[in-house]
């Protein structure tokens, strides 16, 4: 799924401008649980979060996280977006909650992430 | 007295020998890890990671060596008083020392368990605190070593091979 139709589907918000948004999104993975991520995250995957301090895009450096949705309404500061574009990484906002958004996307074909 | 030995089955003699003979690393690099300094912390396992990768080490393992390193230098900034982070890298694997200033782990067993945590409010609200730290740093390792005691500095180390399939 290409990442412009995740910014349609979830109403969001694009933090980072210069993102390419026809990039394509293999899976996705959602949690609030920093060590479930680093668990969970094999390949290349979109996060759904509602965490939003730098260690989240400090992940990044560790696992393949090809995009960040920041989900019920939540925003990063600004040195975290500052963080994020260093590393090339998407942000999205979004107002829906982390099960609303996960819900949407996986019924419009964007698969679980392999655990 | 608390000792927590894991070997990945197979490697026993390989690692063994090793942490009998103790040889001299080809390349070493060190960091501070600052109690709960959240800004700091995994700076020196993406450095680790960095340098892997321009050694050419393949991207699983980089991953591995990457969480098991971040698990375990986020644990030091939540848990301890603030510690120290070594590797050692060799030919074969590279070995990854965690060391402390305390107050040490009351009970490993209990600490491995999946689930079991005893982050603070301030910890768990960064995410952290889900009770996977040392059981995620064990499925990515091929050898952990834990030594600690309620009271004192813990010691945590582990290796990982480049060549290994897991």
């Amino acid at each position: 799924m290409k990442l412009k139709e995740i910014v349609a589907i979830l109403d969001g918000e694009v933090l980072l401008p210069e993102v390419d948004l026809e990039m394509e999104v293999p899976c996705a993975f959602s949690s609030d649980l920093i060590s479930d991520i680093l668990m969970c995250t094999k390949e290349p995957t979109l996060l759904l979060t509602g965490l939003t301090n730098n260690q989240v895009i400090r992940l990044c450096d560790m696992i393949d996280i090809v995009g960040i949705v920041f989900v019920r309404g939540k925003r990063p500061l600004q040195e975290i977006i500052d963080m994020a574009r260093e590393r090339n990484i998407p942000l999205i906002c979004t107002n829906y909650t982390m099960y609303r958004s996960s819900g949407l996307l996986f019924n419009a074909g964007l698969r679980s992430c392999k655990i | 007295m608390g000792e927590y030995w894991y070997i990945r089955p197979g490697l026993e003699e390989s690692v063994n020998g090793f942490f009998s003979a103790q040889p001299e690393a080809d390349m070493a690099l060190e960091s501070q890890i600052p109690e709960k300094d959240f800004n700091q912390a995994g700076k020196g396992s993406a450095e680790v990671k960095n340098l892997l990768k321009r050694l050419g080490v393949n991207p699983g393992i980089l991953r591995r060596v990457a969480v098991a390193a971040y698990e375990a230098e986020i644990n030091v900034a939540a848990h301890s008083l603030g510690g120290t982070m070594m590797c050692r890298i060799y030919d074969e694997f590279i070995h990854i020392i965690f060391k402390d200033m305390g107050p040490g782990i009351a009970d490993i067993e209990q600490a491995m368990t999946p689930g079991y945590s005893t982050a603070d409010e301030m910890v768990r609200e960064l995410g952290f605190g889900a009770g996977l730290g040392l059981p995620n740093i064990k499925k990515n390792s091929d050898a952990l070593h834990i030594h600690s005691e309620r009271g004192n500095p813990t010691l945590l180390e582990f290796l990982i091979y480049f060549m290994s399939d897991e």
